[in-house]
């Protein structure tokens, strides 16, 4: 898989060029709706608040922003790459854009939206592309910010691709820490294409369901799931018996200093990354030559 | 850029964090485009108790529009004047900014606004954290 967002900073990697093939490109323009119906769903807005002033982060070329106007909702976009605004400008969408990097915090009044969707953006906000930024400080200031311009009872959710499990534990810390509840559901979880990861978070335990303030307790929504595969994933079993009994017994082996499952070369660059780490100098340049076997002797 | 985003927007520099005079921005050498929309009026009753309505008429009353009471009207009971709904839907909806500047009433920061895109990238010194 591509990650466009180890390349270059999103301003700079959707110039021009990539913007317009990007929102000319029919395979994305098809994920990109449907994720964005999916988001929507997720939402569960109470029909008294339909139509709903719904937040686009990361709104780019609008083309989740025409989805929101499909369903009847009023949107507010922003993006930092002023060239996906251009061709958000060309396609005369009907929400209001603005430039502005999520990772400053959104400037809007407290209790402003109803919602607010982001399609494929969180996990750009986790790369430092300048020395300036910090990832840690860009994530807490942005949900800090996005908290405070929900209302009260609404939720955000955010389809992302997440790198590692780390990451969306990164993600999640400065959500809970922003005041946030919810959690991560995950659609099509044994396909490796279909799969996605849809952050969804709430604004205080109770949504509202009624134009009376009837409330409801949020909940996580059920995930998607292939037909077929219904069962094996969640009732089936996941390990066989006596399979903890092996790796119990390998732990005991060597002086305990090998983790279980790493090559001897994984060894050594992790060795040589605690040296560095620690200061240590001297430390061997890794190359291609590092921890590979000497050809056989005679 | 519409005037109903407008009423949202507050400046979000470090220095604005404090104090509650970072809104409303206040527009100058603005160019205004009327473009018509369909009207939705349920849109604008769910959108009523989130308006601050004195920043609204105000703002309004700058580019010259006064359709708009000066006393906000009673948003506990369910609006049905027509006439108001009416002209909330052209204030909010129909009015576009499309070149000019807004300028925070607390930091002075300018926002640019071209084609009708503001502007709201903070420099770094001014990024609150």
């Amino acid at each position: 898989m591509s990650r466009p967002e180890h390349i270059a900073p999103p301003e700079i990697f959707y110039g021009d060029v990539e913007a317009t093939k990007y929102t000319a490109n029919t395979r994305v323009q098809t994920i990109q709706a449907e994720m964005t119906e999916r988001a929507v769903e997720l939402l569960m807005l109470p029909e008294h608040r339909k139509p709903a002033l719904i937040l686009d982060i990361g709104c780019g070329s609008g083309l989740s922003g025409e989805i929101l106007t499909e369903h009847g909702h009023e949107w507010i976009g922003m993006d930092i790459s002023p060239s996906m605004l251009e061709v958000a400008l060309e396609r005369e969408t009907e929400g209001d854009i603005m430039l502005a990097d999520v990772g400053q915090g959104c400037g809007f009044r407290a209790g402003s939206f109803d919602g607010a969707i982001s399609i494929s953006v969180l996990q750009w906000l986790c790369n430092a592309d300048s020395t300036s930024h910090s990832p840690a400080q860009r994530l807490s200031t942005f949900f800090t910010s996005l908290y405070s311009s929900l209302s009260r009872g609404s939720r955000a959710v955010f389809q992302f691709y997440p790198e590692s499990d780390e990451q969306v534990k990164f993600i999640m810390t400065f959500a809970t820490k922003a005041g946030f509840g919810g959690g991560l559901v995950v659609d099509f979880p044994n396909s490796r294409k279909a799969k996605k990861f849809y952050l969804v978070l709430w604004v205080g335990g109770e949504m509202a369901v009624g134009p009376n303030g009837e409330t409801a307790k949020q909940e996580l929504p059920q995930a998607l799931m292939h037909e077929h595969e219904g069962e094996a994933g969640s009732s089936g079993p996941t390990s066989v018996k006596y399979e903890k009994r092996r790796s119990d017994r390998s732990k005991v082996k060597g002086k305990g200093k090998k983790k279980s499952g790493e090559s001897t070369k994984d060894y050594i660059l992790r060795k040589k990354e605690l040296y560095r780490k620690r200061g240590k100098e001297d430390v061997p340049k890794d190359s291609r030559y590092t921890g590979r076997k000497r050809k056989d002797a005679f | 850029m519409r005037l109903l985003t407008h009423n949202l927007l507050a400046c979000h520099a470090r220095a604005c964090t404090t104090t509650s005079n970072n809104f409303p921005l206040i527009f100058k050498d603005v160019q205004v485009e009327l473009i018509q929309a369909e009207p939705n009026p349920d849109f604008i009753k769910g959108f009523l108790p989130k308006i601050e309505w004195n920043a609204l008429v105000k703002t309004a009353r700058s580019l010259g529009q006064d359709v708009l009471p000066e006393q906000s009207p009673d948003f506990s009971k369910p609006l049905n004047d027509e006439a108001l709904l009416n002209s909330l839907h052209h204030i909010l909806l129909e009015i576009h900014i499309m070149e000019g500047q807004m300028i925070c009433p607390n930091c002075s920061h300018i926002y640019q606004i071209r084609s009708g895109i503001p502007n709201m990238l903070l420099a770094e010194h001014e990024i609150n954290k």
